[in-house]
């Protein structure tokens, strides 16, 4: 029953056996002990799941650890890099676009991957670009802010 | 959050892929993009004994035009198709449509070919293939066959794919003359699925008349349908207000409506009417 | 004290650790061995269970035991509620951990599985057979309480509890004023959906006897006290560690069957056992919020001014009593007044049981019911006499000179001054300009809408006669040997930022570094005894508790430093961390906590009213003081070694915070879908310590409130069964819902605390919902229309359009 994967978490090749109804997310979690994503609900609404699956944003809770087999994933304890924030992880601190914390490294993971799409979006953009993410706590203006503040940050890193 | 237990099986060719599906017969079901099928699965309202997972099946995703017509691999994800400059330009209603899909994450895995198959009365696509007279190009033992959208959807989850059959292909003849499209919906705000999604390509002569018009219904009834009633009102005509009205106030009619705690009958009813309105309006606005 | 952080937007410490996942939630923490427990929950609203059959799921693979009700409800006391004895009459059913022969609600625990995996326990969960004889469900709550079949057949009704509140001759009232109206008004039932759902990880050590429970709760030290009576334990020998917590927004502030259930279950193997909800699990059996249908009657005359207000009211108990559900509507009868004088308030509650999950609280509790309830009154006051709604209530505000304000629901409000806050309200609306836009829209034919709401909240919950458990908050302040700042706090904050606001207060009485200070909260074993985040309480009530404690310390700093200095602790002021011998007049003013600081640059003095300090060069640092205070060697004769304080403050009343919050809204006639054009809330909630941290609450509150106004509603069909029970059929507000809000404050000190603060965690979602909803009736005013229940959903308001039009 068990198949053996493969797959680059956080830039470390990972090997193991797994039950095929393994979700992604569990084999962060559970496996690897990545406890940074979170699971906030069960229908692929709530995004606190999301990472980045060959540098596309996906609901780890809706997809098994054997459909990545050879993925390259990013969790958001892959964001920071040499000790250095990711510009939207600075953001997030700088704006305060967290409070609770349980929604943010999928709020995190989706707004890079909307960043990376659209470098310098607009309100309207940010926010549609968050649709698959919930938040209760921020009321998501702060989160807007935080998006806002790592767009110019990385604007300003590219040299443009 | 936890499945029942299932063999998983990635087929490296369409054939092995077939031929597994013959083999596992009712136990198994196709994983395309994961996104309807999975969290099915973790409800357990679908238990599956076998996967056989088509994701790891070279060329299934793909945007071509060829024989005049856009022809769209299964596996083509949602996002692929929003973020495709060439369909802005030759069929703009695809990325339109694409882009009011679920969210980010779920246009990113979510597939064109996995959505149709699954049948969602709710589900966008199906509107819009109704809308573009598209065909479904299904593949089984006994070789392909060409389904039209209209025959495609059969009842809620339930399509014209046999037994042993796996959707491979899209085809939507390439739009062409004076052609207006626009994929408008009410979006059930929890979902986002539609509560109403209604998709519209028209084409206007010289004379600015209503030469053809199609229009797909999507959220309204147990399955996605044709508005006939209101083509057949507007072809012809010369697209004026009154007319579009007119024609939209009968965009339900003939079929049994939907009803749950966001939109009862009468206002799915309602709301099919406005929505044919105004994706009429806008698609005429737009064939230039 | 400086003024180098409180009142500043500090970046939150709490931060760093949340925005790299390295935080850890309940479902984070990872102890070897650990076995996972599944619960089956009852299909039914209500039935009863003619047999359990766990035989097969026992002996399934992995796992490793199954209980059922009779295993365990007369092991485990019934869940508990503290409002017994404070409510007359109130009836509260014996609610077990585990249902044995007769199920109330959808979702109620009726069998646990305990396994070596979540895959085994979940799979056995499909194992156990149960026999139901289902009965008639009491759902629709008038129907309730009214003649239908009673839940429990030794009550004979529905009925909880009826009681009544509130001063002044209410009928005398109504009957003496120019006008009366009435107007049912319904407050649906809510979803709290905390982004976390609650989990819970047991661990007993059989040699030590001792139990830890982790759980994703807002009240460690009063969870632990109720286990321990649960469960018949040693207080002592349990241990609740509430490590990150993932919203809870008075979800949390409860005592569950599951936490009780996983502390047995341990005690009964001898390991770590983990449970952690299911989003559905979290609809069906974590409290629900609101629940209320009432009729309003309020009287006035035809100036405008209130005579009376009368609330009679059935509130939506659920199937039980969980810790204060028959107490959330007893705070809504707190706050009938609003921010109005009205000489006779009366509410009339009558607590019903249905077969739901219990209600209780959910952020604001009780209050936004309140709130609502007389903003709308207001409203329909206005529209009958034909009044602008910001003049109506101008008319009735108690003036800034009134205060203390004494209501008739017997509240004395501490400070305030509504007609500041709503001045600059409006200003920034710019009133005028919306209601002339608006008449050039009607004309248009377009439906735009203006509501106003002026609130008043209770916060700081609260003096401790006026509490089921304490209302008193602790915390111990003490300064390590090298001078690190350790701050226990018996707050249990969730969100909140209080590991940054209370490190502000600290670093500026202190005068250090706000990275040498580490705010500990959430372990019963480390932290002395407290009540908990709730209410909007921690920084009025916990704040002021470390704010008074770290006064206490100066004070014993202030002997050592004197000692240490070789001078009288009279002459010894305490400046921006440093002790240093001054004048005599001097180092009485600086001594004193009662005389304000000089609002001067550092280093500069007023001339000729404080002397200059007789600056010899002499002077000890808050951190040197702590290093002789450990070692003790030169500390003054007999004085106790250390350096650490402890303060329980207990207040004297609420803190009453309020606002003005102005919603303007556009709405679809063909659709009846909303539209918002603006959202300007200016809220006072006191002295603020971290404004960035004051508008995050008063944005999440409002999106709350958004949430209530236009999306949310738990719906139950007829059997009972729940149609809302997961995130596609229960709408949160997502981003793009949302509009800018455009936030302002004035900040009027509360008297009843030294720092002046008064709590913000409920305030957006009491001021905010009557907005939108008084917003949405004024766009539809012109067709007569004067009030819609919530939520607003676009059938509903097309309804209106359709039948009006």
């Amino acid at each position: 029953m068990k198949k053996a994967i493969t797959l680059t978490v956080n830039g470390i090749t990972q090997r193991h056996e797994v039950e095929p109804r393994l979700l992604l997310v569990h084999y962060l979690r559970d496996v690897l002990g990545l406890t940074g994503t979170h699971v906030g609900c069960e229908t692929s609404i709530c995004g606190a799941c999301t990472v980045l699956l060959d540098g596309q944003s996906a609901k780890s809770c809706t997809v098994f650890a054997v459909q990545a087999e050879g993925c390259q994933v990013t969790t958001i304890e892959g964001m920071a890099v040499g000790g250095q924030l990711h510009p939207v992880q600075e953001g997030f601190w700088e704006k305060h676009g967290l409070q609770c914390g349980y929604c943010t490294p999928g709020m995190i993971m989706a707004a890079a991957q909307l960043l990376a799409r659209h470098p310098d979006p607009a309100d309207d953009e940010i926010r549609h670009g968050l649709e698959g993410n919930l938040c209760r706590c921020t009321g998501y203006q702060h989160i807007v802010d935080a998006v806002r503040y790592a767009a110019g940050k990385m604007k300003a890193a590219s040299g443009d | 959050m936890v499945p029942t237990q299932f063999d998983y099986l990635t087929p490296a060719t369409l054939d092995e892929a077939l031929a597994l599906l013959q083999q596992h017969a009712d136990d198994a079901k196709i994983l395309a993009g994961g996104h309807s099928l999975i969290p099915a699965m973790k409800l357990r309202l679908a238990q599956p004994a076998v996967l056989i997972d088509i994701g790891r099946i070279r060329d299934l995703a793909y945007i071509r035009e060829e024989g005049g017509e856009i022809r769209i691999g299964a596996m083509t994800t949602h996002f692929q198709i929003e973020a495709s400059d060439r369909l802005r330009e030759i069929c703009p209603i695809l990325p339109e449509a694409a882009a009011q899909i679920g969210d980010a994450q779920v246009r990113n895995r979510g597939t064109l070919g996995g959505s149709l198959a699954h049948a969602d009365p709710a589900a966008d696509w199906p509107a819009v293939m109704i809308a573009l007279k598209a065909e479904v190009v299904a593949v089984g033992g006994s070789g392909e066959r060409v389904i039209a959208a209209d025959d495609f959807f059969v009842d809620m989850l339930t399509t014209a794919l046999e037994a042993g059959e796996i959707l491979r292909e899209i085809r939507i003849p390439a739009p062409a003359g004076r052609y207006g499209q626009a994929y408008v919906k009410a979006a059930q705000p929890a979902s986002g699925f539609a509560v109403v999604g209604v998709a519209v390509h028209l084409v206007r002569d010289a004379n600015d008349a209503c030469e053809s018009l199609s229009v797909g219904i999507t959220g309204v009834a147990s399955k996605a349908y044709r508005a006939a009633g209101v083509e057949a009102a507007l072809v012809g005509t010369s697209l004026d207000e009154q007319a579009i009205a007119s024609a939209a106030a009968t965009a339900a009619d003939g079929v049994t409506i939907n009803g749950d705690i966001y939109a009862s009958e009468s206002y799915r009813t309602h709301l099919a009417q406005v929505y044919t309105r105004r994706a009429v309006q806008a698609a005429t606005a737009r064939a230039k | 004290m400086s003024d180098r952080f409180v009142g500043k937007s500090v970046k939150r410490t709490e931060d760093p650790r949340l925005i790299q996942g390295l935080g850890h939630y309940v479902d984070d923490v990872k102890l070897a061995d650990t076995l996972t427990v599944a619960f089956l929950r009852s299909m039914y609203a209500h039935a009863r269970i003619t047999s359990i059959d766990a035989s097969e799921a026992a002996h399934a693979p992995g796992v490793v035991a199954v209980y059922t009700g009779k295993d365990v409800a007369q092991k485990v006391g019934p869940v508990p509620c503290a409002s017994a004895g404070a409510i007359p009459g109130l009836r509260i059913p014996d609610y077990r951990v585990l249902a044995t022969d007769h199920v109330v609600f959808v979702g109620q625990p009726v069998a646990v599985v305990v396994a070596t995996d979540r895959y085994a326990a979940r799979d056995a969960i499909d194992l156990i057979m149960v026999d139901y004889e289902e009965l008639p469900a009491a759902v629709d709550l008038e129907a309730a309480a009214g003649t239908g079949p009673a839940i429990y057949e030794a009550y004979g009704d529905n009925i909880a509890y009826k009681l009544t509140a509130g001063e002044g001759d209410i009928d005398a009232a109504l009957k003496g004023a120019d006008h009366v109206i009435t107007q049912r008004i319904v407050h649906q039932r809510l979803a709290p959906v905390a982004m976390e759902p609650r989990g819970v990880l047991a661990r007993y050590l059989p040699g030590e006897q001792e139990l830890t429970l982790w759980s994703s709760t807002q009240i460690p030290h009063l969870l632990r006290t109720q286990i321990a009576l649960m469960l018949g334990m040693p207080e002592n020998k349990l241990r609740v560690i509430t490590p990150e917590v993932g919203g809870g927004f008075g979800s949390k502030l409860n005592v569950y069957a599951e936490e009780a259930l996983l502390g047995w279950i341990s005690m009964q193997l001898g390991k770590p056992v983990k449970w952690i909800e299911t989003r559905r699990e979290n609809m069906q059996a974590t409290i629900h919020g609101r629940g209320q249908v009432g009729t309003l009657e309020v009287g006035y005359n035809n100036d405008g001014t209130l005579t009376g207000l009368r609330w009679n009211v059935l509130a939506d108990m659920g199937a039980y009593m969980q810790l204060l559900t028959p107490a959330i509507p007893t705070l809504t009868g707190l706050m009938l007044s609003g921010c109005y004088k009205i000489p006779a308030i009366q509410i009339n509650i009558t607590g019903v049981f249905t077969n739901k999950v219990a209600t209780d609280a959910y952020r604001g509790a009780g209050r936004p019911e309140a709130t609502y309830v007389v903003e709308r009154a207001l409203d329909l006051v206005a529209a009958e006499l034909g009044m602008d709604t910001v003049d109506v209530r101008r008319k009735n505000f108690p003036k800034p000179d009134e205060f203390p304000f004494k209501t008739a629901t017997g509240l004395f409000y501490d400070s305030g001054n509504y007609e500041a806050a709503l001045d600059k309200a409006l200003g920034i609306a710019d009133y005028k300009a919306l209601r002339e836009a608006q008449r050039q829209a009607r004309d248009e034919g377009r439906l735009i809408g203006i509501g106003v709401s002026t609130y008043v909240e209770i916060c700081a919950l609260g003096p401790s006669q006026a509490m089921p458990a304490g209302g008193w908050e602790s915390a111990t302040v003490r300064i390590e040997p090298t001078g690190k700042v350790t701050v226990l706090t018996g707050a249990s904050p969730h969100g909140q930022g209080q590991e940054t606001s209370f490190a502000q207060i600290v670093a500026d009485q202190l005068g250090v570094d706000l990275n040498d200070i580490a705010v500990i909260h959430g372990d019963t074993s480390i932290v002395q005894y407290g009540i908990g985040t709730f209410g909007s309480r921690a920084t009025a009530v916990g704040g002021t508790a470390v704010y008074m404690a770290v006064e206490k310390l100066i004070e014993k700093a202030r002997q050592i430093a004197a000692h240490m200095l070789g001078v009288d602790a009279a002459s010894v002021a305490f400046n921006e961390g440093k002790f240093s011998k001054v004048a005599a007049r001097a180092a009485s003013a600086a001594a004193s906590t009662e005389v304000p600081e000089p609002m001067l640059p550092a280093g500069q003095a007023p001339a000729g009213a404080i002397p200059e300090p007789e600056d010899d060069g002499k002077k000890v640092s808050i951190q040197d003081v702590a290093l002789a205070a450990h070692l003790a060697r030169e500390i003054p004769p007999g004085m106790e070694p250390g350096l650490s304080a402890t303060h329980f403050f207990e207040p004297t009343n609420f803190t009453f915070p309020f606002g003005t919050h102005i919603a303007v809204v556009e709405v679809d006639r063909e659709t009846g879908a909303i539209e918002f054009q603006r959202y300007v809330a200016v809220d006072d909630c006191g002295k603020v310590i971290n404004p960035m941290l004051v508008d995050g609450q008063v944005h999440g509150g409002i999106v709350q409130s958004i949430g209530q106004a236009l999306y949310e509603e738990v719906v139950y069909d007829d059997q009972g069964q729940l149609l809302t029970g997961t995130l596609m059929d229960y709408a949160l507000p997502k981003a793009a819902m949302i509009p800018r809000m455009e936030l302002d404050r004035t900040e009027t000190p509360s008297p009843v605390n030294p720092m002046g603060v008064k709590g913000v965690g409920e305030a957006g979602t009491i001021g905010a919902t009557p907005a939108i909803v008084n917003a949405v009736v004024d766009a539809l005013a012109p067709l007569g229309v004067r009030h819609i229940d919530m939520p607003l959903k676009p059938e509903k308001i097309w309804q209106i359009v359709n039948q009006q039009s």
